[in-house]
């Protein structure tokens, strides 16, 4: 089992014994079998490199394309006008009694977060096999920081409300105090799904061909494009069980006060999410040894 | 038992190579469908076909504060042993304990963007090395002065040239100040004033107590910076103690291993398309080349497809592995170079002559590339087959030792009389 022992303790006793010999970390490598433990201490260790990979993504990608910035409005902002033409007006689909462009924009932007990450993440390892093929540093921070990437876009996106809001007329309730913990959930689904996504394409490379068709058929399963009050009563639950389903109607919700408050669905939504995030961190951590190998 | 920096006790590290279909990766498609062909699977092959032992049974402890030089022909287990020991990789069998904050300096300039300044990638390069965002800062000036790139801190860093960009990348590693550092060949960079100064940067790091791990094809490099060396050889090692042994030794492996015949045999073939027998016939038996005389390479070629895509090449290698002779094959007619030609599935004969070859004394092998020109694929490459020896006993001098760092190529030359000259004062 790998482990690292914390740098106030000493591996022998004879290093605490020996005057001048300050302690250091000893680090013992050994084969691993089966299920690895996540060691989040060894991660927050590492989260100025984290910092210095986020920065990296989103400084080159804002430096790359001609839009920068803005490509992270235009995204959800032409997605809403779109669905506003053909899905609230031409096919007449409810939108909890708000106006379609405002529902289907507070569902956009988290939707649009999640699917950005899920890309990034998924690619994210194999994208990154020269650092992996050379350097140490936990595998987790890879995917981690594809992840967090997004966050920058997200608050970026987040901005079109303001303007949004204020030609509608509607003025959030208290509800919006709820915004930064969908936020978190948010980033809890992106992260479950985004490992699972990464590792396996890391041993089955076709995995990256299956992630955008599986993103398309993903958001029509989730209450992006009409309201969750159309699923009829008996699949409630099971439709609920969508880590995303959460997200997005907790994002109406506190945004604009549309649909029902958070209770059991969001409930069921949020442990999908955690069990995602848990089991992914696992399977992880488990494929980690054979990333450097196959990537 | 304190002063130990690094002890290794029983590394192995196996690797399976890719037999028939099974690449590096799979698809989910093929995994899909290999459950729906397990109840008609043959029984498996035996392991000992599709797996090999990079390192086998290595152990070796470190003291603090040494400085140990890892030497080994290719392949011999050296990057796999670096590997580990970074944290890369994992054994399959075996354990390892550091004893220390380590540095890996596997390969130089890791994580370099091209659209970052050399100001953003002095940072981001340190901070994937594993050095703090301070300490960046804190040596940030002696970073820049060391890569001499002060005028160009803030342009991007695909500005640079290969010198600057090379300089940029060694100044941030050699900042790296671990308990223990593991360098993988990383000085063979920039021109040689510049390699003196990393060379003299890395005694520096080794005077100061710190412990080095130092992986180098340089014998040179090696006597410089180490006292003791460990030698590798077939992923075990050979010798463990101090440099000049240890590299004595290295050239006596280099020595015995070249004693290979001059024909080549796949065996067993694979089952793709590939050289099924190899010969080169020299003047005299067993591998023995008269100098001057002429030299044919005979190659048996078996092909599983049609094609018209194939290309064929070898190299002859001398003992320190350095290529001498490029051959690559052109077609008699047509004179199309590299192509051999629209070929149907088969096996084929192709010789190369060679008329006048120059090779000096020494032993020589050849390595060969079969590659799919249309889709740049690398079919099979065969390195360090066809051993045999070129002998110079025709000319004066006969009884002349081949002696090490001799050019392995004999030009004609025609020197003229001494005569007497004056020059003016």
């Amino acid at each position: 089992m790998e482990s690292t022992a914390p740098l106030d303790k000493t591996a022998s006793p004879d290093l605490a014994a020996t005057p001048h010999a300050p302690a250091s970390p000893v680090i013992r490598i050994e084969p691993t079998r089966g299920w690895v433990a996540v060691r989040l201490k060894e991660l927050w260790a590492y989260r100025e490199l984290l910092y210095f990979l986020v920065w990296r993504d989103v400084k080159v990608r804002y430096k790359q394309t001609v839009l920068g910035a803005a490509w992270a409005l235009l995204q959800p902002l032409f997605t809403m006008l779109v669905f506003s033409v053909f899905f609230g007006r031409l096919a007449g689909i409810p939108s909890d009694g708000v106006p379609y462009p405002l529902f289907a924009l507070a569902a956009l932007i988290p939707w649009t977060f999640f699917a950005n990450a899920l890309g990034q993440s998924s690619n994210s390892l194999v994208n990154s096999a020269h650092l992996i093929a050379k350097v140490y540093f936990p595998r987790l921070v890879i995917p981690l920081a594809s992840v967090l990437g997004g966050l920058v876009d997200l608050a970026v996106a987040c901005s079109l409300f303001v303007p949004m809001l204020l030609y509608y007329g509607i003025t959030p309730g208290w509800g919006i105090l709820w915004l930064p913990g969908f936020v978190l959930l948010a980033i809890v689904t992106a992260l479950g799904v985004g490992l699972w996504a990464s590792a396996l394409n890391v041993e089955y490379r076709d995995v990256r061909h299956v992630i955008p068709f599986a993103t398309q058929l993903w958001m029509f399963l989730t209450p992006v494009v009409y309201p969750g009050s159309l699923v009829p009563e008996r699949w409630r639950l099971l439709y609920n069980l969508n880590p995303m389903s959460g997200v997005v109607d907790g994002f109406r919700w506190a945004l604009l006060g549309a649909g029902a408050p958070p209770g059991l669905p969001l409930l069921a939504s949020a442990l999908a999410s955690l069990t995602l995030l848990v089991t992914g961190a696992f399977y992880f951590r488990r494929m980690e040894k054979t990333f450097a190998d196959r990537v | 038992m304190s002063d130990i920096a690094i002890r290794v006790r029983g590394l192995g590290k196996q690797y399976r190579i890719g037999g028939g279909n099974r690449g590096p990766y799979r698809s989910l498609r093929e995994s899909i469908s290999d459950v729906f062909k397990l109840p008609f699977r043959r029984p498996a092959s035996t392991d000992e076909e599709t797996s090999f032992w990079a390192l086998n049974n290595v152990s070796f402890d470190i003291r603090r504060g040494e400085a140990v030089g890892v030497i080994g022909r290719n392949g011999a287990g050296k990057s796999t042993l670096l590997k580990i020991l970074s944290r890369i990789t994992e054994p399959t069998t075996g354990r390892v304990e550091l004893h220390g904050r380590v540095g890996s300096l596997l390969e130089v300039g890791t994580g370099f963007h091209p659209e970052l300044t050399g100001r953003e990638n002095i940072f981001l390069n340190g901070a994937i090395l594993g050095m703090r965002r301070s300490e960046i800062a804190r040596k940030f000036d002696e970073i820049v002065a060391f890569a001499e790139i002060e005028r160009f801190l803030d342009t991007p860093v695909r500005f640079y040239s290969s010198g600057m960009y090379m300089r940029l990348a060694f100044a941030v590693a050699a900042h790296l100040e671990p308990e223990i550092l593991i360098v993988d060949e990383v000085l063979a960079v920039g021109d040689s004033g510049f390699q003196k100064k990393c060379l003299g940067k890395m005694e520096n790091i080794a005077q100061h107590g710190r412990t080095v791990l130092f992986v180098s094809h340089s014998m040179q490099a090696v006597r410089r910076l180490t006292t003791s060396c460990l030698v590798l050889s077939g992923g075990e090692v050979v010798y463990d103690g101090p440099t000049a042994g240890a590299i004595r030794e290295y050239e006596r492996l280099q020595r015995l291993d070249t004693d290979m015949a001059p024909t080549y045999i796949a065996n067993p073939p694979p089952r793709h398309s590939h050289i099924a027998q190899a010969s080169v016939v020299t003047s005299g038996p067993c591998g023995q080349h008269e100098w001057g005389h002429p030299l044919t390479f005979r190659f048996t070629l078996h092909f599983t497809e049609s094609s018209q895509h194939f290309t064929f090449s070898f190299q002859v290698m001398d003992e320190q592995e350095r290529p001498v002779i490029h051959c690559y094959y052109i077609h008699p007619v047509t004179k199309a170079d590299y192509a051999l030609g629209p070929v149907e599935r088969g096996t084929y004969q192709v010789e190369c002559h060679l008329p006048h070859p120059r090779l000096y004394m020494g032993r020589y092998t050849v390595t060969t590339w079969l590659t799919n020109r249309r889709s740049n694929q690398l079919i099979e490459k065969l390195s360090r087959i066809l051993a045999f020896e070129v002998t110079m006993h025709e000319q004066p001098r006969e009884e002349y030792e081949r002696q090490p760092g001799e050019a392995a190529y004999v030009e004609d030359w025609a020197w003229s009389p001494v005569q007497p000259v004056e020059i003016g004062v």
